[in-house]
């Protein structure tokens, strides 16, 4: 399904070196796939404004490595067309040392540029998995390498912004998302996928807090209440009910199922960005944590905006009400939260040291957002049993 | 019509299906039978639809959940950019 184009001739090219980044780098940041933040994105060019040559001098504020990462991609694409940067990672990736996920829009495609150290063969089988799901899931059209990067290319969709929800939380395709949803956690499990990233994420945004004298306690203490979190030591009855896959890092039994029977193929880090129209009908994007896990996660980073006080009762009950009026199985229609209070808590965790770590780093005070995130984890942490 | 309170003159009005005589002089007012059944009837109306608890989650909140204790989210009313963002990213 997938095309790999022959790395040497590519490799070769007088962009990103082999070796760049190879040996110091910093770990993949474990940016969004996703959808291009659409407030940050920058219009490099206008039409034909395909120009390594105007590309390569680095814009103010982008590292060298990046504006260079940026023109190779722009090189790769098939078409010329107007060249929009999408995203251009945060984290290390801004700072210049380019090792996280870089996006650019050249013309009718999408060009994806993956963290460094992204597994091939895992990325591989996602891909493949992604494009045998129409109407689902946006199928790639190539799997590209660029020196140590690998590079994704897409039909450009048209996405859902920012914009699109001055006038409220309503104004989201909520219920077109929650049925993708649905749909993708009934579908059978492809062969060989491998368990979905959204714990490695949890893990790796616990793991930013590291060093940051300022990070709030109830962060930390919110993640203790998760089972796992105290490593995987825990006996049987500690675990009951989490599933293997509720573990990081454990890998799946080999039937593909955990024992409380709610193993199904999900899309692992699923936020609005990652819907796209494609001829007025909406899809899931973005495969990178696709896999075999607990399909609850799917619908976890909404129901952490509900508990928050966040997201509005009426977008979350539309949501969820779509979700399980469409059959969703990730969740009981009598009690939903028997399923989503733990991968809710996960996620509000997660989304709390997220928020943080970023604040942190950039010098700014918590903003609103962030500082309900904190309330939740201390409400979380409080309602803990002792 | 006269004030029986002040003797001045008595100037009628009719607001929502309410007949009402007012004094020009003492501002006082005057009500016919049944009509301060009527304004309660209509204030407790008003009221219930002003102050009523938003109606709770379809389904259900956790027991850490925030009080949503309104139209929006808690915070959502703000519609502030980092919000919005977080609807959109990782």
């Amino acid at each position: 399904m997938i095309e790999l184009s022959a790395p040497a001739p590519i490799a070769s090219r007088d962009g990103v070196s082999p070796t760049a980044g190879a040996a110091d780098a910093a770990p993949p940041d474990g940016d969004p796939a996703g959808p291009p933040d659409p407030g940050e994105a920058q219009t490099a060019g206008a039409a034909g404004g395909r120009s390594p040559g105007g590309l390569e001098r680095p814009a103010a504020g982008l590292g060298r490595t990046t504006a260079e990462l940026i023109s190779d991609l722009v090189r790769l694409a098939p078409h010329e067309g107007p060249v929009t940067v999408l995203k251009q990672g945060s984290g290390a990736a801004a700072r210049g040392d380019a090792t996280g996920v870089v996006v650019v829009r050249v013309g009718d495609v999408v060009l994806k540029a993956h963290p460094e150290r992204t597994s091939e063969a895992d990325l591989r089988i996602r891909l493949d998995a992604a494009g045998r799901l129409p109407g689902l899931m946006l199928a790639p059209l190539r799997l590209e390498r660029l020196g140590t990067r690998l590079v994704t290319i897409w039909p450009a969709g048209e996405p859902l912004t920012p914009a699109d929800l001055e006038a409220g939380d309503d104004h989201a395709p909520w219920e077109e998302g929650a049925r993708l949803l649905a749909r993708l956690h009934d579908h059978p499990l492809p062969a060989g996928l491998p368990p979905d990233g959204g714990h490695a994420r949890l893990v790796r945004a616990v793991a930013a807090l590291d060093g940051l004298d300022d990070a709030p306690p109830e962060i930390r203490g919110a993640y203790g209440t998760l089972p796992w979190s105290h490593g995987a030591t825990g006996g049987p009855g500690e675990l009951e009910g989490l599933g293997h896959a509720a573990r990081p890092g454990r890998p799946m039994p080999p039937e593909g199922r955990d024992p409380a029977g709610r193993s199904a193929l999900v899309h692992g880090d699923w936020h609005l960005g990652q819907l796209v129209r494609i001829g007025g009908t909406w899809t899931l994007i973005d495969p990178d944590d696709l896999g075999v896990g607990d399909p609850a996660w799917d619908l976890a980073r909404p129901a952490a905006w509900f508990a928050a006080g966040l997201l509005a009762t009426s977008a979350w009950d539309r949501f969820l009400g779509a979700y399980i009026a469409a059959g969703g199985r990730a969740v009981g229609a009598d009690d939903p939260w028997r399923e989503l209070d733990l991968p809710a808590r996960a996620l509000t965790v997660q989304l709390a040291a997220t928020a943080v770590a970023t604040a942190s780093r950039a010098g700014r005070p918590l903003d609103d957002a962030a500082r309900a995130l904190v309330s939740s984890c201390r409400r979380i942490l409080a309602a803990a049993p002792a | 019509m006269q004030c029986p309170k002040c003797r001045g003159n008595m100037r009628t009005f009719d607001r929502n299906g309410i007949h009402i005589e007012q004094c020009d002089n003492c501002r006082g007012i005057f009500l016919d039978y049944g009509e301060l059944e009527t304004l309660t009837r209509l204030e407790t109306q008003w009221a219930q639809q002003s102050y009523a608890p938003p109606p709770p989650p379809a389904h259900g909140a956790p027991g850490w959940g925030a009080p949503h204790g309104g139209h929006g989210g808690h915070y959502g009313h703000r519609r502030d950019r980092s919000w919005v963002g977080m609807l959109f990213s990782s």
